[in-house]
């Protein structure tokens, strides 16, 4: 059974990092393609945690959990610098 | 490839296998929203799907299969801090997206934050003047 749980979610994760990768090819604007970037990594996450399930390992958890800690510094960094870029406001709330 | 489900073990085992499916099927959604919806909030919406509840579902098959107590603690920190972090991005990004008008306005049932900017504008304004004198 956990062979074909294997299949099925590579599969499905195949498919899910393609559509985030279109996406990121596509958007329209610099935000978009930050934002299905975070997904593409979440979806990494997720199959790294899908292998250690069904092989019955831990090798890759610290990974996961470097991942879930510093995983939104990219897309507070791109927000910011967008953010500075295209609005020439002195204050901001 | 013919489990009998009399053991605690293939009941887990079952158990298990459905989260990963239903959380592989949560990044697919996230990958549908993300190309389906029409502007950067709406996607937004879509994106958080498998941060949260798919990472949820997957590091409870993680201990799931396992069979040990003490892996838990670590599958928690690592779904608390990416609750603790995953909204911070959001917000960030939410914002620089509203500030650069990437959004559909007409598609937004209320606009909470046009008023704390037109505030902040018009004080800046105010400032500037002041300065100015």
């Amino acid at each position: 059974m956990m062979q074909a749980v294997l299949v099925a979610t590579a599969i499905i994760f195949s498919l899910a990092a393609a559509g985030a990768i279109l996406r990121i090819a596509r958007g329209p604007s610099l935000l978009d393609r930050v934002l299905a970037a975070d997904v593409l990594l979440a979806i990494l996450g997720g199959a790294l945690c899908v292998d250690m399930a069904v092989n019955r390992h831990l090798n890759n958890l610290m990974l996961v959990v470097a991942i879930s800690i510093i995983g939104f510094i990219g897309s507070v960094t791109v927000a910011r610098f967008v953010a500075d870029r295209r609005e020439q406001q002195p204050h901001e709330s | 490839m013919n489990p009998d489900f009399t053991g605690v073990d293939a009941w887990v085992d079952l158990a298990s296998a459905v989260f990963m499916i239903v959380g592989a099927i949560m990044s697919l959604g996230a990958a549908i929203g993300l190309l389906r919806f029409p502007d950067l909030l709406s996607r937004m919406h879509a994106a958080t799907k498998p941060q949260v509840l798919g990472l949820f579902l997957l590091l409870a098959a993680i201990g799931l299969q396992m069979r040990t107590w003490w892996v838990w603690p670590v599958l928690v920190v690592a779904w608390i801090f990416q609750l603790l972090t995953v909204p911070v991005s959001a917000h960030m990004v939410g914002r620089a997206g509203y500030r650069t008008k990437h959004l559909h306005r007409e598609l937004l049932t209320s606009d909470d934050l046009e008023v704390v900017v037109q505030k902040a504008a018009a004080k800046a304004a105010a400032d500037e003047t002041r300065d100015g004198d």
